[in-house]
């Protein structure tokens, strides 16, 4: 099975939960995860609408028309500067042989155009970065380089600006995604505030702003370093673990248990494996699938069972968070007016 | 998410069913509500697809866009929803009451009209087509306009986008999603992220397997539960309506009575279970405060009324500062008055305030006759109580308890026991301070007697109104400064519709 190429979406839901080592691994081992999924007998509920992806596409090529014409005034407004003519436009060809190749195409195009002096921009480059010991290529939608030699990562989505705002989850989520692309152009002058592109109101007009991502890049870079090394995970591995999904089910749930999780509720909008973590760790009783913030309450009890155990003790509890259950538990049981 | 909360869920896990977090209903539930399932298309910003409408469960009226970037279906479809919905909303308009307030006699809606949605994204869809729709302008209004709504669509805007803001209140209830109402009143096995599908939530309360209702697919990968909207399923995109769409573009006879049925099959689960959500909640008895914050929605409906009857123009895009900063206020103390009638109305609640040490409740262990000092001396009874909570108090800590009469009593915490650090029960001793009448002797009923359990709470019972926003005229400048843009006494400007372009989708 060839590698599946992480993107920066999944890089970034990967910092959001950085403790997975069950994900960092499947992802920096280039695994397909809604394969694997499938052959566990988990299927994720991901898949993208025909509709939403056609409508995005389309507003992306409108965006991008006539050499980025639109593109760039919409740059330029948000700058203050006087958008170039279109023909002092450099648009290059990216085309190459393979990710790496492809990498190494654009980083050559980006070192021409600091030097050119004019306006160049770059459709869909490719950009590699080291994660967890292991090189991940990552494909904005355009990278826009300007007289001066600085670097504007381009982000174009589909979701609108009503009325000068968008919603805040999306556009959040657009920029810890767009915060792993100016990671990645860390070796050249790349600008921290990348520009966000979306339709505006209810037409297809687009709209643009740029988006300060430098609170987003402090916390991907943090997360990343914490990523554990990619070689310790698998160190730590049986050797005869693999993850080849015409394995039968049993056999693949064993090496896939052999790395351990670190599952969460959060989980199932960002990762593809999601339903069989819950799975094993709603089996396993733990109280995490109850929601990240009930582990701050039961300090030590990690299960539903040790959970309602120190709530049914009578004894006088050592540990707070015990002696804080029981008398939730009395008071509960006084409120419902059940006798205990 | 509190600790008994969570010690709910944890039991709710064991037991495999939902356990009640609440003993009491605390959102007001219309006789008649109206049901709206709206569904849109993937990737459009407000483009509907689909709606299944109505205040009769066994009469859904079933509303489609056959093609959903098609303008002229899109506003067919805005229109009949109009003709369902604005009947409804209006039919509340003229029966009226009475009532006085500041000294005036004024007139208010006797009852108001209530729409559920399934889910908190019902609630955003609803107000972003209401946004949509209330700046268009019809034919009548502007015989220039390039594409003209049917008539009744902006008006339709305009109630949609006022029953949303109203949905930010909270303790309101003119606008509600049915897995927040089940979510405040259940708690279940799973996490609050799960609990936003309406059809696992439902299982977990009535019964039923959680996960096959979430996840469980047919042979043809479609989802035996469909997704409580506004967004469809991708499968149900990618394998049904896709080609149903192409057949219905293509002009093949029937392609529209096949999307239709299409959208009928993932709006009438959904419909379904709104409805089972709703006798599932008149089973539980509405709080007693529950009645007194619906008033506020009647007003709330009243005052939007008045605004139509007037001739206003529609809610602006975006609110001023000063109107934001009254809202602001106004959702501050509603929050603050929904967090203490709750508590007050259930034991349930109460028990996690008392958790908190937010309040404590015990036994009367002795009652001591004191009056105040002073030229007119006031009773001022010493009680001691002896409680099993652990609340914060400190000597001079107000309290606050409800007499039978419902009036509020506060106290004055004088001591707290010796023994308050170490187990046990404490005991506390508190000055009446209020709510004994004008006499020189308690009232009936005011001073409570040994043996009596009385519960007390460290906050207040009614919001404080914060400190008086400025007159108009003295506005500060962060909030915009005066208005004298705006015309004296006349009408606000109407803001102008939204320009609209040949590729526009809505």
């Amino acid at each position: 099975m060839p590698p599946r190429a992480l993107d920066a979406r999944a890089l970034a839901a990967l910092a959001a939960n950085p403790g997975c080592r069950r994900r960092a691994l499947l992802d920096g081992a280039g695994v397909d995860k809604a394969r694997l999924a499938e052959a566990l007998g988990s299927p994720s509920a991901f898949g993208q609408s025909q509709f939403a992806f056609a409508r995005g596409n389309s507003f992306e090529a409108s965006v991008k028309a006539d050499g980025g014409a639109e593109l760039l005034r919409l740059l330029c407004r948000r700058l203050g500067v006087e958008p170039p003519a279109p023909a002092d436009v450099t648009v290059p060809d990216l085309s190459a042989p393979g990710a790496a190749g492809r990498t190494a195409r654009t980083a050559l195009e980006l070192r021409a155009a600091a030097g050119r002096g004019t306006w160049t921009l770059l459709d869909h480059p490719m950009l590699s970065l080291e994660v967890a010991g292991a090189a991940v290529y990552l494909e904005p939608d355009a990278v826009v380089v300007d007289p001066e030699g600085t670097v504007t990562v381009i982000e174009i989505k589909s979701f609108p600006i009503l009325d000068g705002s968008a919603d805040p989850s999306k556009v959040g989520a657009a920029a810890r995604q767009s915060a792993v692309y100016v990671l990645a152009l860390g070796a050249h002058r790349v600008r921290e505030r990348v520009l966000l592109v979306c339709p505006k109101d209810f037409s297809n007009i687009p709209a643009a702003d740029l988006l300060d991502v430098r609170p987003q890049l402090s916390v991907t870079r943090r997360q990343l370093g914490r990523l554990t090394r990619l070689e310790s995970i698998a160190a730590a591995l049986p050797a005869d673990v693999t993850f080849d999904v015409s394995l039968p089910p049993v056999e693949l749930t064993r090496s896939v248990e052999s790395v351990p999780a670190a599952y969460a509720p959060e989980c199932l909008a960002a990762c593809e494996l999601a339903f069989h973590c819950r799975g094993r760790a709603r089996a396993a009783g733990e109280v995490m699938t109850l929601g990240r913030a009930v582990r701050g309450e039961l300090g030590r009890l990690r299960t539903v069972d040790a959970v309602l155990d120190a709530a049914a003790d009578p004894g006088p509890a050592a540990d707070p968070a015990a002696a804080a259950l029981r008398r939730a538990a009395r008071l509960r049981a006084e409120a419902l007016g059940v006798t205990v | 998410m509190s600790l008994l909360t969570t010690l709910a869920r944890a039991e709710a896990v064991r037991a495999g069913r939902a356990q009640p977090v609440a003993t009491v209903r605390h959102r007001h539930l219309s006789g008649r509500p109206l049901v709206l399932v709206p569904l849109t298309a993937a990737g459009e910003a407000a483009a509907p697809l689909g709606a299944m409408v109505g205040t009769d469960r066994d009469a859904p009226v079933l509303l489609t866009v056959r093609q959903p970037r098609d303008r002229d279906l899109r506003f067919g479809f805005l229109a009949r929803l109009a003709d369902v919905v604005l009947p409804y909303l209006e039919s509340y308009a003229d029966d009226v009451d009475t009532e006085l307030r500041k000294g005036e006699e004024l007139e208010v809606c006797a009852d108001a009209p209530q729409i559920l949605v399934p889910s908190v994204p019902g609630v955003d869809y609803v107000r972003l087509l209401g946004r949509s729709m209330r700046f268009r302008r019809t034919a009548e209004e502007d015989p220039d306009t390039p594409f003209p709504a049917p008539p009744r669509v902006p008006l339709l805007g305009r109630w949609l986008t006022h029953y949303a803001e109203r949905a930010r209140t909270p303790g309101s209830s003119l606008l509600l999603a049915m897995t927040e109402l089940l979510g405040r009143h259940w708690a279940t096995g799973q996490s609050q992220l799960e609990d936003q599908h309406l059809g696992a939530l439902l299982a977990w309360i009535r019964g039923g397997d959680p996960e096959e209702v979430e996840r469980g697919r047919d042979a043809s990968g479609q989802l035996l539960t469909p997704p409580a909207g506004p967004a469809t399923d991708p499968a149900f995109d990618n394998r049904l309506l896709a080609k149903a769409t192409a057949r219905f573009d293509a002009g093949i006879p029937g392609s529209g009575d096949e999307i239709d049925a299409l959208l009928a099959s993932q709006l009438r689960p959904t419909w379904d279970a709104v409805w089972e959500g709703v006798t599932l909640l008149r089973e539980l008895a509405p709080g007693t405060r529950v009645p007194d914050r619906w008033t506020g929605d009647r007003w709330s409906y009243t005052g939007h009324r008045d605004r139509l009857r007037a001739g206003e123009p529609p809610q602006p895009r975006r609110d001023d500062a000063t109107t934001a900063a009254r809202k602001l206020a106004s959702r501050e103390r509603a929050q603050a008055e929904l967090a203490a009638g709750e508590a007050l109305d259930d034991p349930l609640v109460m028990a996690s305030r008392r958790l908190a040490g937010e309040a404590f409740a015990g036994t009367v262990t002795g009652v001591e006759m004191a009056m105040s000092e002073g030229r007119s001396p006031r009773p001022r009874p010493l009680v001691v109580l002896e409680t099993d909570d652990e609340p914060y108090l400190d000597p001079g800590v107000k309290a606050h308890r409800v007499l039978a009469t419902g009036k509020t009593q506060t106290a004055e915490v004088v001591e707290t026991g010796a023994d308050a650090d170490g187990p046990g029960p404490r005991t506390v001793v508190l000055r009446l301070t209020s709510g004994m009448g004008r006499g020189k002797t308690p009232e009936e009923g005011s001073l409570p007697e040994p043996g009596d359990a009385l519960c007390f709470t460290l906050f207040e019972h009614t919001a404080r109104s914060g400190a008086k926003l400025p007159d108009p005229d003295d506005t500060p400048w962060t909030h915009g400064g005066p208005p004298s843009a705006a015309p004296a006494d006349g009408p606000r400007p109407a803001e102008a519709p939204d320009p609209v372009t040949a590729e526009d989708f809505l």
